[in-house]
């Protein structure tokens, strides 16, 4: 036999099992999170689905995605299980001129959540709005105005911090400034808060905005504050060095320059960061809590007697009704349905949020390449 | 006080006898970078309507000094004047008084790596005007076609002017970028090494360019090639380590250069 020996024969040795063992648990750990997702996607969506969709026409739940919370009413009649809403029951009883059925009651299991909808997208645009206002501006201002020194290194600092404060903090912050201490214009001397004249009869009165639409806007865009501009530093890095000179050469002044040559190539990258960061804050329930959720609220938004009403109203949202449905009432088959619906309504919303921004990047970068 | 920017410069009405009238004075510039001085008491006049070369090795401040011209430097926190005057018509530029926008207006600058907008080669060229609020579309037209013929690109890219500036070669860009700088008619114009990017026939079209151009303008150009500097300035500076070393006709120091250290550089002992 004078075969030659392969020299690359496979041989046992310890750092080939340790190899081994390394592989397998690096790859099980990331199965370990595939499979996560998987199953908490998978859970809502098949309790939710059978709240939200249909076997049969529309395929929708329709109701659920239109009405508002009501009363669910179980009781037995001519020996069928019914539930019915609070107002159906209502008919149903007028119409048979029935005084009373006896019949077992569970608040918000009927109706739908189209309130707690309306209010946190109401929520998303109102914070969004403010986060990204005041976060782009700042980022502009960290990275083209200021000089790089100490205090730009301490603000920077400052903003880390701040993405580090738990949410029911930021809660706690936004209702001791905004629900209880913002000035108020009003044409009356409130005599138990800090109170000012401003002249023609009106006072600024420190009494706080109460729990509505603003305080919570603020509330939520504070949150979103860190994720915002540290997005939008980001892309106004990426914008290369090269266009604010050649147009500051040209006497461009600095706004100028940051207007027309750096903000449009920088947006994309700002508006799609920073909307995902949002989109996360805006579904926290904690800030909102105390500073804009009400459990339930009989009118719509847009049903204000005077337009400056809309923004001091406070709201139903999706993550406070949830919250409130699973752990404020009793748990049961019927509150759960609500609870998964409601879950359901809401990933589908904020994954078309992020899914919007992600459109609008790619439509935006396509104008604008380097 | 203002920079003149409407007022004719010398260049058309009152063109200098040789070398009498200077453009750009300096006069004992000493430059920091934090602690560090990039620049050494630099003295030089640099003449109107002619090109003067920036020459010397790496690092020894000819971008400063360049840049110094139209106030570019004021963009680096941690850059200072130590002492020293840079005087342009005359005029101290680093006084208190003077705008900065206005100054840059009148001094233009094409950069190493050329830097058109991603926008169309037509709001390329327009940009330095529309920045002054001038939107009159047959004036901007006309400024479009005369920059681009100033900067011996029209022909080429005549039929494209709505397409964006970076489908443009490298020497193209390179010279929408001069077209862009001509555009708002400054009197003098920076060129941070313009060719360093560029191969050999794009880089002869800029000297080309540049020879055309310089009856018009004050050009201040830096460059690391020697033949170039040889082919197309009139006048040499030799930087050395934050020092200025020589400053002479161009024949002069490539022929005959009064300093050691210069010989040693143009004839490749180090540097
Ligand atoms: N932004 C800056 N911050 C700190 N130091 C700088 C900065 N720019 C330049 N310098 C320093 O100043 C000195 C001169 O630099 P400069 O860019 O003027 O050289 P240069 O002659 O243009 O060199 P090159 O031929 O490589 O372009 C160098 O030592 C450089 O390290
Ligand atoms: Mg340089």
């Amino acid at each position: 036999m004078n075969a030659p020996v392969n020299p690359f024969v496979a041989r046992k040795s310890s750092a080939r099992t340790i190899e081994h063992i390394a592989f397998g648990f690096f790859r099980t750990a990331t199965y370990f999170i595939l499979i996560c997702a998987a199953v908490i996607f998978g859970f809502i969506f098949v309790k939710g689905g059978q709240t939200v969709f249909r076997s049969s026409f529309p395929f929708v739940n329709v109701p659920f995605l239109t009405q508002a919370p009501e009363t669910l009413y179980v009781f037995q009649f001519e020996g069928k299980k019914m539930e019915l809403g609070d107002r159906d029951f209502r008919k149903f009883k007028e119409e048979r001129h029935i005084k009373d059925i006896p019949a077992e009651s569970y608040v918000y299991s009927s109706g739908g959540i189209f309130p707690c909808i309306v209010g946190t997208v109401l929520l998303v645009i109102g914070s969004m709005a403010i986060a990204l206002f005041i976060g782009i501006s700042s980022a502009i201002y960290l990275n083209e105005y200021s000089k790089q020194g100490r205090f730009v290194h301490f603000v920077r600092l400052a903003i880390l911090n701040l993405a580090g404060v738990p949410s029911i903090v930021f809660g706690l912050f936004g209702f001791a400034l905004f629900v209880m201490f913002m000035p108020m214009l009003q044409d009356f001397r409130n005599p138990t808060v800090l109170s000012f004249p401003v002249g023609f009869g009106h006072y600024l009165n420190f009494s706080g905005w109460n729990v509505c639409l603003l305080s919570g806007w603020f509330t939520l865009a504070f949150m979103a504050l860190p994720v915002v501009i540290t997005a939008s530093e980001e892309s106004l890095k990426s914008v290369p060095k090269g266009f604010r000179e050649g147009s500051l050469a040209l006497g461009a002044t600095k706004w100028q320059t940051i207007r027309t040559n750096v903000l449009p190539y920088a947006l994309p990258g700002m508006l799609t960061s920073s909307i995902l960061g949002i989109a996360r804050v805006a579904g926290e329930t904690a800030p909102i809590m105390f500073t804009a959720a009400y459990v339930i609220r009989d009118k719509m938004p847009w049903q204000v007697d005077h337009p400056m009403d809309f923004f001091f109203q406070g709201v139903m949202a999706l993550p406070y009704h949830i919250y409130v449905v699973s752990s404020k009432i009793p748990q049961n088959e019927y509150t759960e349905r609500v609870q998964y619906g409601a879950a359901f309504v809401f990933l589908v919303i904020v994954m078309g949020i992020a899914l919007t921004s992600i459109l609008l990047r790619i439509k935006m970068r396509n104008r604008y390449r380097w | 006080m203002k920079l003149p920017d409407t007022a004719p410069m010398p260049h058309a009405a009152l063109a200098p006898p040789e070398e009498s009238s200077t453009m750009i004075e300096v006069e004992n510039l000493d430059f920091y970078y934090g602690q560090a001085r990039a620049l050494h008491e630099i003295n030089i006049s640099i003449p109107a309507n002619k090109v003067t070369a920036f020459i010397g090795p790496s690092g020894c401040g000819k971008s400063t000094l360049l840049r110094c011209f139209n106030r570019m430097n004021d963009l680096v926190d941690i850059a200072r004047i130590g002492k020293g005057r840079v005087r342009i018509h005359g005029i101290d530029i680093y006084d208190p008084d003077v705008d900065v926008i206005s100054l840059r207006r009148q001094v233009g600058m094409v950069f190493q790596k050329s830097n058109p907008f991603p926008k169309s080669i037509y709001e390329n060229i327009t940009y330095g005007l529309e920045i002054q609020g001038i939107s009159d579309r047959k004036r901007l037209d006309e400024v479009v076609e005369k920059s681009l013929r100033g900067a011996a690109l029209w022909d080429e890219v005549k039929d494209r002017l709505h397409t964006s500036g970076l489908g443009l070669s490298g020497g193209q860009q390179q010279r929408l970028c001069i077209a862009r700088a001509i555009a708002v008619e400054p009197s003098i114009i920076l060129m941070d090494e313009p060719c360093s990017a560029l191969d050999p026939i794009a880089t002869s079209k800029v000297e080309e360019l540049i020879q055309q151009l310089k009856g018009k303008y004050t050009i201040v150009i830096v460059t690391h090639n020697m033949q170039q500097a040889g082919r197309c300035s009139d006048n040499t500076a030799f930087f050395y380590l934050g020092k200025l070393i020589e400053f002479a006709k161009t024949e002069k120091i490539f022929t005959n250069p009064s300093q050691r250290q210069t010989e040693d550089y143009i004839t490749g002992r180090f540097g």
